[in-house]
């Protein structure tokens, strides 16, 4: 479980805080979304769960335990991140990638065990990417990357995930694709926060989402208390609708055309 | 891409021994093969066990040893920086050791000893500075790794202004002792200075090994090792001083021997090879492999004059170098 309480995050040189005085908490066995416009606050959210950002006051505490106290491989055994970007100046074999998502587990000599070897065979299959192991990470689709990568997570068996805009650029069957796994693993045990623009699909998957704007929580709550278009207007500052998709009635998001004025 | 299978290794230690053994064999005097292993066995008559056990062998061992450790070291240093360009010699290190080697030449040292102790003093102040530099670029916050890259350039730039001013008014035997060395050359070995370096590469290139598991991950970005449970910043800092120590060890004992940081670890991927422990032991035995062929090339192919060392190396590391950047691009 994840639980932020009154967190505040500065930046220097920056005049408004990234962060100011979010609380919430992401439970296990559930998803939860945090969503906003851009510079809302969601990535500062996640820099500093990892130790990456000036918390000025509160906390972030996962499994009862502040951040900052843990050290660096203790955080690593108890939430697994899946950051927004990631380099890949040198390619590698997938099975190797994801055996990295090991690295917090390794002994004294860094040398891979059974226990390793189970883990990421596991964690291949639950991702769906056992057929892709062999491959390069240089070979591999936008979509079968992001699983890849995610795979690379649940080898860490860390019983949080966080995930920062898995979906970007991904076309609408691979975003569907990743939805769905990342909302069967949070049916598994996990507790899943899930960093998205996707305010649609978020509206269908989460349990709760957690809407901020300029550092604040907006609302947060099941996205049927969410999605009002009245708020959604005032955050994004764009005209819309809330309508129900017509699959499962979940609330969706219609913005509207305001053409320009010249 | 090719898949490394187990017994390239096999293969890799056999080039080693085997361009070793002709390496031993061949130059101005010629020694049978058969008259070498029996040398090596201490038979055999005395002109030929003293070419090959003090002359020849700590030669090409020496050479096996430079090539070793700038070749791990290159390694190690694409992988932290995430950046195949990078070789030590860019990080600051062959200036830094250049100064102090010209520095110990223009002072009228020419004991062997304190020539080698300046250059080693000159590479770890010049990678000190780099470091130094990366951290005010940074502001005093967290500095990105490749800021490094940046600073070793300029610290380099700077070293061979500094070696120019020096020579400019040195004399001219002082020009011909810093020239000789800024070219790179194994033909000073002897047995000590083996075991010096011997010593210093099994020390830092056992550091690299142990902490590939590391790199692996810098490679992955400061934030993915962050969420692995690594300090980027720190643990980058440390490959980058150790790689940074292993060639100026290497330069202190030959010299200036270019591009073999820069080509090896490629040669080593094409093999097949991605993860850093094996990488960095490969990238040590393909360097070996290189700089003793190197050596032997620059002994055997204009004798009797013998060729400079590093204008062999970077003669063949240059052709070789634009050849796998058009296969990339």
């Amino acid at each position: 479980m994840i639980r932020v309480s009154d967190l505040v995050v500065s930046y220097p040189r920056s005049g408004r805080n990234a962060v100011d005085g979010v609380t919430f908490v992401a439970a296990r066995g559930k998803l939860t979304a945090l969503a906003g416009p851009n510079g809302s606050g969601k990535s500062s959210i996640v820099r500093a769960l990892l130790g990456r950002a000036d918390v000025v006051k509160g906390s972030v505490a996962v499994a009862d335990s502040d951040v900052r106290t843990l050290s660096l491989t203790e955080l690593a055994r108890r939430v697994a991140v899946v950051p927004q970007r990631e380099e890949t100046t040198f390619p590698i074999q997938v099975r190797e990638y994801v055996g990295m998502g090991r690295y917090p587990h390794l002994g004294l000599w860094r040398a891979a065990t059974k226990v390793d070897d189970t883990a990421v065979t596991d964690a291949l299959g639950q991702a769906g990417v056992t057929d892709l192991a062999d491959r390069d990470t240089d070979a591999l689709s936008g979509g079968e990357w992001q699983r890849v990568r995610i795979a690379r997570a649940l080898a860490q068996k860390a019983p949080a995930l966080v995930l920062d805009e898995p979906t970007t650029f991904l076309d609408v069957a691979h975003e569907m694709a990743i939805f769905e796994l990342l909302s069967s693993l949070a049916r598994s045990g996990l507790a899943v926060l899930l960093v998205s623009h996707q305010l649609n699909l978020v509206a269908r998957f989460a349990d709760t989402i957690v809407l901020l704007n300029e550092g604040k929580i907006a609302i947060s709550g099941a996205p049927t208390d969410v999605m009002k278009a009245d708020r959604l207007e005032a955050i994004y500052g764009w005209p819309v609708v809330i309508t129900r998709d017509p699959a499962i009635g979940a609330p969706a998001l219609v913005p509207l055309r305001r053409p320009l004025t010249l | 891409m090719t898949r490394f299978r187990g017994w390239y290794w096999l293969l890799l230690v056999a080039a080693l021994l085997g361009i070793a053994a002709i390496a031993v064999a061949r130059g101005a005097v010629s020694v049978p093969l058969a008259a070498v292993f029996a040398a090596l066995r201490g038979r055999g008559d005395p002109t030929a066990l003293a070419i090959v056990r003090d002359l020849r062998l700590p030669r090409v061992m020496l050479g096996a040893l430079v090539g070793a450790g700038l070749g791990a070291s290159g390694a190690a240093l694409q992988g932290s920086l995430r950046n195949p360009l990078a070789e030590p010699y860019l990080l600051g290190v062959s200036g830094g050791a250049a100064v102090g080697a010209v520095i110990a030449f223009a002072l009228g040292f020419t004991s062997d000893v304190l020539v080698t102790l300046a250059a080693f003093a000159g590479s770890v102040g010049a990678v000190s500075v780099a470091l130094a530099v990366s951290r005010v670029g940074a502001r005093g916050a967290r500095a990105d790794l490749r800021a490094l890259l940046i600073a070793g350039v300029i610290v380099g730039a700077f070293a061979n202004a500094t070696i120019m001013v020096a020579l400019a008014s040195a004399e001219p035997n002082t020009v011909r002792g810093a020239l000789f060395w800024m070219m790179g050359s194994a033909a000073d070995a002897n047995w000590q200075r083996v075991g010096w370096l011997a010593l210093s590469i099994l020390a830092a290139g056992g550091a690299l090994v142990y902490w590939a598991r590391e790199i692996d991950v810098l490679s992955l970005g400061e934030e993915t090792a962050a969420s692995l449970g690594i300090d980027a910043e720190k643990s980058g800092r440390r490959v980058f001083l150790i790689a940074a120590l292993l060639a100026a060890a290497t330069v202190a004992a030959a010299g200036l021997i270019g591009f073999v940081g820069l080509v090896v670890p490629h040669i080593a991927r094409r093999l097949g090879l991605r993860a850093h422990r094996p990488l960095i032991v490969a990238s040590g035995l393909v360097g070996a492999t290189l700089v003793v062929a190197a050596d032997l090339a620059a002994r055997t192919v204009a004798a009797p004059t013998e060729l400079p060392l590093g204008a062999i190396t970077a003669l063949l590391g240059v052709p070789f170098f634009l050849v796998q950047l058009r296969r990339s691009a």
